[in-house]
């Protein structure tokens, strides 16, 4: 072995997305204690756990729509949240929700968060800061998420809120992705949809997965996370209690069993 | 980036389904229209006050615009709005009575110039001090709707005692510039003539507000504002902007339907607006919290109904909207053109 190359440690990468202790009080309710994890880029990392674990609780913090009573969350190395997030004063770390979204972070909330008396198309307009029409859309990037999503496409100029709620999932993660970002927070995006669509959204978060695109991806579907997870996190009451590869948690039954209570049936 | 054959492929041979505008509300105006026909037996005086009623909802429209995107997009209950109105009405006799040689002149285009000059000057004044009014009155208070009823009747309170000190707290005359004062005949209807220049100015802000919230991306992010104010946010926007600049432009409105309303009364008093505060909040509750198309539809079904009691039964004018409230909402609980996710 060559001893220069020998004593030069392998280089980290720093992780996109980094929570470090983060505590998240909701009124008089302590939901987050001291929750622990990072986002290595250009993967996609599982946020797993039980109902009421504090997974969407995670995702709002991040996003700065729940201020953090203690700890840091830092993107790229910049601090983002931490207590008194969400005001919107950044000489202090402390950025408001539209000030997080516009260093690149994109979200779909569990309830998709889509507008229902807005058309397809205005919905994804929406998402595209730089674009003050819908001729000023990237044409190329939009032919690619008709790709991904073809009803879309179908459904252009239909109100969103007469969409199947599969595609209104759809419109949610390609209204996220209109414009390139740099991270994207998905909530339970298979969330009472059919185990058919479920696949269809696998097959298409594959794809996304393949333009590396760094995802955290908040699922209950464990099937769905053994698809498309690199890394895991789990959550328990509020704290993280497993974090590692996803194909150690995927081979390790007993270790599911444990974390999230999974059967054998569940695997089938 | 490559294309990938994937989720939701639907049949090319199944038809691309339409959105259909719900024309209803329209037809309802129309059934109101048409019962009150052989109510009011004269053919002549029907069409005078249908066209009637619908100039004053045109006027209504206007003030109540402001109110409609204030409260749907901003979700305030601001009972101050009738503060905007009578400022609107007070600025309009100052105006008037500093264009004097305008006003009295026999002549259109200076009688023109000067209403115009008026609701320029009542929009701007009226716009300024609800930049004052969001600032000092209604921020500490977003949220927390019962607060927000208590401190903006307390603003409005407080705005009407500004505005005697003033303008004194006696009335004053607002009489319309001299050609436009009496009436036109159009077939067998008779319309003033104040009143068609108050449709122009509506149709005219009607467009407005059309063009800004459907052809425009500001109006879209009013649009889905009044939806999802977080999802707006997490798509980066600063919706606080907004909801300052949506706040001033419905206290112009409510200064420009002040303006109209009191040439329409031709009296301006401290408390022209609280007069007519409560008519605003039964239009936009019929036309459904938000919608400026059920803003229009509201405020024209009231502005029809009013005329219509108020001839056959005056004493009962103020109940028939109210009735007409209770009915729309029996039908449509949301209004009658419901804002989805409110």
């Amino acid at each position: 072995m060559n001893a220069t190359t020998a004593a030069v440690p392998a280089p980290m990468t720093e992780p996109l997305l980094r929570l470090a202790g983060v505590h998240t009080h909701i009124g008089a309710y302590h939901i987050l204690h001291g929750v622990d994890f990072e986002v290595p880029a250009g993967q996609v990392t599982m946020l797993l756990g039980r109902n009421g674990a504090g997974k969407t609780t995670t995702l709002r913090t991040i996003m700065g729509l729940w201020a953090a009573s203690q700890g840091s969350v830092t993107f790229d190395g910049q601090p983002i949240g931490g207590p008194g997030a969400g005001t919107g004063d950044a000489s202090r770390g402390r950025r408001g929700t539209p000030e997080i979204a516009q260093l690149g972070i994109a979200y779909v909330p569990e309830n998709m968060g889509i507008f229902s008396d807005l058309s397809v198309s205005e919905n994804m307009l929406l998402a595209a800061r730089a674009a003050s029409t819908v001729d000023d859309l990237d044409a190329k990037r939009l032919e690619w998420l008709f790709g991904l999503f073809p009803a879309l496409k179908k459904f252009w100029l239909y109100p969103a809120g007469k969409l199947s709620g599969g595609q209104k999932q759809m419109l949610a993660i390609a209204r996220a992705m209109v414009e390139p970002r740099r991270l994207l927070l998905i909530d339970e995006p298979s969330k009472g949809l059919a185990p058919a669509i479920v696949q269809n959204l696998i097959a298409a978060l594959r794809e996304l997965k393949r333009t590396e695109t760094t995802i955290l991806l908040v699922e209950q579907n464990f099937a769905m996370a053994k698809a498309l997870g690199d890394r895991v996190a789990v959550m328990d009451d509020g704290r993280v209690v497993h974090r590692g590869p996803m194909s150690e948690l995927a081979e390790d039954a007993g270790l599911q069993h444990r974390l999230l209570g999974l059967s054998l049936e569940a695997h089938t | 980036m490559s294309s990938v054959a994937t989720p939701l492929q639907t049949p090319a041979s199944e038809a691309i389904p339409k959105s259909r505008f719900d024309a209803r509300p329209l037809a309802l105006m129309a059934v109101l229209a048409l019962a009150a026909w052989p109510l009011v037996g004269s053919s002549s005086t029907w069409l005078t006050l249908t066209t009637a009623g619908l100039a004053m909802g045109m006027i209504i429209f206007i003030t109540a615009s402001g109110l409609t995107l204030v409260f749907g997009l901003m979700d305030v209950l601001n009972f101050g709005h009738s503060l905007f109105i009578a400022l609107g009405a007070f600025i309009a006799t100052s105006i008037f009575g500093w264009l004097t040689g305008w006003v009295s002149v026999s002549s259109v285009g200076h009688n023109l110039a000067a209403v115009f000059v008026a609701m320029l000057a009542a929009m701007v004044l009226a716009g300024v001090m609800g930049l004052g009014f969001e600032r000092i009155i209604v921020r500490p208070v977003y949220g927390q709707h019962l607060k927000q009823i208590l401190v903006t009747i307390g603003g409005a309170i407080i705005g009407e005692e500004l505005i005697k000190v003033v303008w004194g707290p006696a009335q004053i005359p607002l009489s319309p510039p001299e050609a436009l004062r009496g009436s036109l005949l159009l077939g067998n209807a008779t319309v003033e003539k104040l009143r068609l220049v108050a449709v122009v100015i509506g149709v005219v802000v009607l467009l407005g507000l059309l063009y800004t919230l459907n052809r425009t991306k500001i109006g879209l992010l009013i649009r889905a504002g009044v939806q999802d104010r977080e999802m707006v946010e997490s798509l980066g926007y600063k919706i606080r902007r907004l909801f300052v600049g949506v706040f001033a432009a419905g206290s112009a409105l409510a200064g420009l339907g002040g303006c109209l309303w009191g040439m329409n009364q031709q009296i301006v008093t401290p408390q022209i607006g609280g007069q007519v505060n409560v008519l605003l909040f039964i239009v936009i509750i019929i036309g459904g919290l938000g919608s400026t198309l059920g803003c229009l539809v509201g405020a024209l079904l009231v502005g029809l109904m009013s005329n219509y009691v108020g001839f056959l039964a005056p004493k009962l004018t103020m109940f028939s909207s109210i009735g007409l409230m209770v009915a729309v909402l029996l039908w449509r609980p949301q209004g009658l053109y419901p804002v989805t996710n409110r």
